[in-house]
């Protein structure tokens, strides 16, 4: 039951309606506006969208300048150069100064057309989350990035917002508003709980169905909203279901698995499972490649939740 | 070219002040950026007395000029400068570096008045600069943008990502300035990473170039406004400075970088500054000897 629409597919088109109520809103793009699907604003508002071109430390500094003049600045790269590539112009140039800037970071994780270990963010949400004033956020499906571009567009300060490239089954409810800090529960459940986000969100969820057919019921938690982090949802998940498994389509390091264990160390130690990319670097590959290879399909996720519960 | 009358004689004792200041804040911290804040101290007494729009009640003001310091060691010469325009007041500078002092030692937006960007990890104030002067042309304000950049500094890439952006962009309203003082941290810049022909390079890159004695106030008043005259492209001035200049005691050499300084050395620097008998004990009395 896969929608037709990636988070991404959505960037262009959302950014302009907010374009139209307000003036304010600029995007800045480093030579990706085309796969990037951002291109719909470019097009809207030719004035507002400046071209950085393949600048990306550039790109942030720039964002971060234009900024000040008062301008909620979209600034619009592949995730790894956002966070690798530009990690200390998002420090010095944002951060530090608590600048009203949007990092748009395009291809999320592993899933990147088959570009390979040099383009696929395993770091990013690491990189970001441990950067003061900095906050990290990647939506499940098209419908959840288009809420968080439009509080982007309302909150002041800096922003990472991390964007899928591929379709996702549609997930969040309608007339779902994303709130900074606030997980959901797609899925009611008292044996365990799986938390997951963005792109892995779907696979997250369809494990559980395959384990309530096995006797376990699951409760899965979309946790969107990675920095700040849903605190009371891991602690009540935690005391209700007794074991947590992450689910990162990241490094298993800095990633959410990481964020959730220092909850649950300092609120409430229990078991934990960190299911994501373990310690190691991307291929190229096909999303079916990718997944099986890293062991992130929908019975790959199961088959770990069984074993950890058997433990 | 020039409308303004330049004061000279009012310039060049705002620059002797700013000395003055930087030595004893850099006293009462045991250490400091001295010999690259020292070096751009005539620079800053022209933008912030000669050309810069600024309303002195109020640093925020919308239509302000901004000036980013790309080089942002050099901020001691800032925040005196910043006493002067009576946007902090005097008795702030000797929490210079403090840990609960507005005056880190490198810059930070929102922490000291009339501070426009965050700055200190070089290379970055360019491109900042240049995101203030294309919002001016969104916005269709007048205001221009200054950014001081260093020689050393000058080996970082995105100075160059910066450099090729500013012209593509026609932005007329952005002004780069080289405090051009021959000196990296750790040796001569002709040594550790030449930048010649740096009038060549910025020309290729599509840029104004005018060439000045960064001390002479008059020849930096004169290419501001010439500077403004420009239509259609950004201008970059390189000005030639000595690092450590008026401290003679590590003038033009690899020592003026970070300066400790002895209770004798801050005396004599500031008798060669002009300063009299009483302030100079006061100064030395406040001086946290490191050696």
């Amino acid at each position: 039951m896969a929608s037709q629409l990636a988070p991404r597919d959505i960037l262009g088109s959302t950014l302009a309606e907010l374009g139209e109520s307000d003036p304010n809103i600029v995007l800045l793009d480093a030579d990706f506006c085309t796969p990037g699907k951002t291109v719909a604003f470019k097009n809207r508002f030719p004035e507002r969208f400046v071209q950085v071109g393949i600048a990306e430390q550039n790109l942030m500094s720039i964002a971060g300048g234009l900024s000040t003049v008062g301008f909620t600045c979209f600034a619009s790269t592949i995730c790894v150069f956002c966070s690798r590539r530009a990690c200390d112009q998002v420090m010095a140039s944002i951060a530090l100064p608590n600048l009203n800037v949007k990092i748009l970071g395009l291809y999320a994780g592993l899933f990147v057309g088959k570009n390979g270990a040099t383009h696929q963010s395993l770091e990013d949400i690491g990189i970001m989350r441990s950067m003061a004033h900095m906050t990290v956020v990647q939506g499940a499906d098209a419908a959840e990035t288009a809420s968080i571009l439009r509080y982007a567009a309302a909150h002041k300060g800096p922003m990472y917002v991390r964007v899928g490239r591929d379709p996702t089954p549609q997930l969040v409810p309608e007339g779902y508003k994303f709130e900074l800090g606030r997980s959901i529960t797609l899925r009611q459940g008292t044996d365990v709980t799986l938390i997951g986000y963005g792109d892995l969100m779907g696979n997250t969820l369809e494990a559980a169905e395959a384990l309530a057919k096995q006797g376990v019921q699951a409760r899965v938690i979309n946790m969107s909203s990675l920095k700040p982090i849903d605190r009371e949802a891991i602690v009540q998940a935690a005391q209700e279901t007794g074991r947590i498994v992450t689910v990162d389509n990241h490094n298993i390091i800095g990633g959410l698995g990481s964020a959730v264990a220092e909850v649950l160390s300092e609120e409430c130690p229990v078991k934990l499972k960190r299911i994501g990319v373990r310690d190691t670097f991307g291929r190229s590959g096909t999303n079916e490649e990718m997944l099986k290879w890293f062991g992130l399909r929908t019975e790959d996720i199961a088959a770990q939740v069984l074993e950890f519960l058997r433990k | 070219m020039s409308s303004k009358a330049i004061d000279v004689a009012r310039l060049e004792d705002i620059a002797r002040r700013v000395r003055i200041n930087v030595v004893k804040m850099i006293a009462c911290s045991g250490v400091g950026h001295a010999g690259g804040a020292v070096s751009m101290a005539e620079i800053l007494a022209v933008l912030y007395f000669h050309e810069m729009r600024l309303d002195r009640k109020d640093p925020t003001w919308p239509d302000r000029d901004r000036f980013v310091l790309s080089k942002g060691h050099g901020c001691p010469a800032l925040y005196a400068t910043f006493s002067e325009v009576g946007w902090i007041p005097d008795s702030l500078l000797p929490t210079l570096h403090q840990i609960d002092s507005p005056l880190q030692m490198h810059p930070e937006l929102g922490l000291c008045p009339g501070i426009e960007m965050s700055s200190g990890p070089l290379g970055q104030g360019l491109s900042a600069g240049i995101g203030m002067a294309i919002g001016a042309r969104m916005r269709g304000k007048e205001f221009r943008v200054y950014v001081m950049i260093g020689d050393g500094e000058s080996a970082e890439g995105q100075i160059w990502e910066a450099a090729m952006f500013a012209p593509n962009h026609k932005l007329d309203n952005l002004v780069a300035i080289l405090d051009y003082n021959k000196f990296a941290l750790t040796d001569r810049v002709q040594s550790i990473m030449p930048l010649e022909p740096v009038y060549d390079k910025w020309v290729s890159f599509g840029w104004h170039v005018i060439e000045v004695n960064g001390h002479s106030v008059v020849q930096v008043a004169h290419a501001l406004d010439e500077a403004r005259s420009v239509k259609g492209k950004p201008t970059i001035i390189i000005a030639h400075t000595v690092k450590g200049r008026g401290m003679s005691f590590v003038e033009d050499t690899v020592n003026a970088h970070s300066v400790s300084m002895t209770k004798a050395q801050v005396a004599a620097t500031l008798k060669e500054l002009g300063c009299q008998p009483n302030e100079i004990e006061q100064a030395v009395a406040q001086t946290k000897e490191l050696h």
